[in-house]
């Protein structure tokens, strides 16, 4: 390669960078604006962050969104743990084909329709057998683990791959039984890529606008169903607050699962 | 094969195949059934699509005779496979150069592509609603330098719709391409050189072909969810913009027609089946590999 060219090759991902991260950090500079009006300088004032503080509604929104995302991504955990495995270590069983297609399509289905469709299973379901009797909590919780959960097996499935499988055979050779041998030792072998995808599934969920918005009923309201009906009006300066509040934590969360997680492990 | 581990194989393949026969395969088939309800319905309860009287072909009818449909469905797929393409030049180079960096370097490049994917989607797209608007940073900005007079009309329109696309999927490009670079050999590159080979000549005849089923993911990965795409073009788009997500949306949200929105779901589910499963064979193979 000539010095040129990867000259070139550089100053493309540093456009490519600053492409990705100037919108997020001129919108995390303006959410510190003293200006009601989002785009002209007042000064810097944290006026935003303590009228986000007093927000009872976005508040109540925030705390269902946490709750959702983490019961969903402990649902999607436990279910792509267990796929993962089936794809990485039984080898050929009648159902893998049917198992690969359901779990690489939700990677790339439009959320319109996933949410379109579990919304209308559930009014089927609430006619024929009389659950659920109102779409809310439970609703989005297993429309987020059933996305949640095909994410999870990429990860997993990739560490697995990693993973010599004589060690569970030596598992297996001394006596223990399949289900001793995967939670005594496939399961804490894997631990880093389960909470790689936990953390995963948990974010996809906390991000979720459409499926949520479909899925949802009367007072389940979601975070992001409250920025986004906000942001519908216009931008707003508590939105900026609180969308710092996210990029903050996510880079944060990022910044510390790469130390914890090796590489390899996926997410 | 003992009894136990023959009921740990079934309990650990069941258990998510159930799950996913409920939960991701049965509502297709209901959204299907519902399509083919009268619209008169509208919302539930339905009438049965189990009795023959009740089907009727009517929602698929309003689709094809109203050309709002026809335009919107175009209009989609020509914006997410420009978009597609756009994502791929900006996406390729930046994973050829990450996979080129040192070591050391790597895993923290390849970390920035992947943070803003887990920062929200929807604030991303907000973020260019502050930078695009009228009196929005860009224009205050050529204004301020006095470049322009006038604000220019840089949101509501198809450019922004495409900003928004190659913006929030750039990360899903850059890194099957990445995956795809780094298992490449050097030696074939190498062996490319000492039989003569110049470096472009051997970037078009050796890399890009070895890299040919990360493009081809990346473009997938970024194709099929932008075709229905909602977020972006609801908010960044206009009036010309109408997207196929964005018409579903409002049949089911503002028109409360609920079984054009399951006509209109199925019709786009078919015209990307194809592409969803050439996706599925890559995985397979991906993951088998």
């Amino acid at each position: 390669m000539t010095g040129r060219r990867s000259w070139l090759l550089i100053v493309w991902l540093a456009f490519g960078f600053a492409f990705l991260y100037v919108p997020i950090l001129l919108l995390v500079l303006y959410s510190f604006n003293d200006s009601r009006l989002v785009t002209v300088w007042g000064g810097f004032s944290a006026r935003w962050y303590v009228e986000l503080a007093r927000n009872e509604r976005i508040q109540e929104a925030a705390a269902l969104s946490l709750f959702v995302a983490a019961t969903s991504a402990t649902v999607a955990t436990a279910l792509g743990s267990l796929a993962a495995l089936a794809l990485g270590r039984f080898g050929r069983f009648r159902l893998r084909l049917p198992m690969t297609a359901m779990l690489a399509a939700p990677l790339v289905m439009p959320e319109v329709i996933t949410g379109l469709s579990l919304l209308l299973l559930f009014v089927t379901l609430g006619q024929a057998i009389g659950w659920p009797t109102q779409r809310g909590f439970a609703t989005i919780v297993i429309a987020h683990a059933t996305f949640g959960l095909a994410y999870v097996t990429v990860i997993v499935q990739a560490r697995l791959r990693l993973l010599d499988p004589a060690i569970e055979e030596a598992a297996a050779d001394l006596g223990a039984t399949p289900w001793r041998s995967f939670l005594t030792v496939t399961l804490p072998m894997l631990a880093p890529a389960l909470l790689a995808g936990w953390l995963l599934a948990f974010t996809l969920s906390l991000d979720d606008l459409v499926i949520a918005s479909f899925t949802s009923g009367p007072g389940a309201t979601t975070l992001p169903m409250v920025i986004y009906s906000s942001v519908r009006l216009g931008v707003s300066p508590q939105v900026n607050a609180l969308a710092s509040l996210f990029v903050v934590a996510a880079a944060i969360l990022v910044a510390a699962a790469s130390r914890f997680i090796k590489p390899g492990a996926g997410g | 094969m003992t009894a136990g581990s023959r009921g740990f194989r079934f309990s650990v393949i069941s258990a998510p195949m159930l799950w996913l026969a409920a939960f991701f395969l049965s509502p297709f088939v209901i959204v299907f059934a519902i399509s083919l309800v009268a619209a008169s319905d509208g919302q539930p309860p339905f009438a049965s699509p189990l009795l023959m009287s009740n089907l009727t072909f009517d929602n698929y009818r309003l689709l094809v005779g109203d050309d709002l449909y026809a335009f919107a469905f175009g209009n989609s797929v020509r914006i997410a496979a420009t978009s597609t393409v756009l994502c791929l030049l900006l996406g390729y180079p930046m994973a050829y150069a990450i996979v080129r960096a040192p070591q050391a370097m790597r895993n923290g490049l390849l970390l920035l592509v992947v943070l803003p994917f887990w920062t929200s989607f929807l604030i991303r797209v907000y973020a260019w609603m502050i930078l695009l608007r009228p009196s929005g940073l860009i224009n205050l900005a050529l204004q301020g330098l006095g470049v322009i007079d006038q604000p220019l009309p840089l949101i509501a329109n198809q450019f922004a719709v495409h900003l928004g696309i190659v913006y929030s999927y750039l990360p899903f490009m850059v890194l099957p391409i990445y995956a795809a670079l780094e298992r490449l050999d050097p030696a074939l590159l190498e062996a490319a050189f000492d039989l003569g080979c110049r470096p472009w000549r051997a970037f078009w005849r050796v890399t890009v072909p070895l890299s040919a089923p990360g493009i081809i993911a990346g473009c997938l990965l970024v194709f099929i969810p932008a075709v229905g795409e909602f977020v972006i073009p609801d908010l960044l788009g206009g009036p010309d913009t109408p997207m196929i997500g964005r018409v579903l949306w409002t049949e089911f949200f503002s028109n409360r027609d609920w079984p054009a929105a399951a006509a209109v779901a199925t019709a786009l589910l078919v015209a990307l089946v194809g592409p969803i499963v050439v996706f599925q064979i890559l995985e397979r193979r991906g993951a088998e590999s």
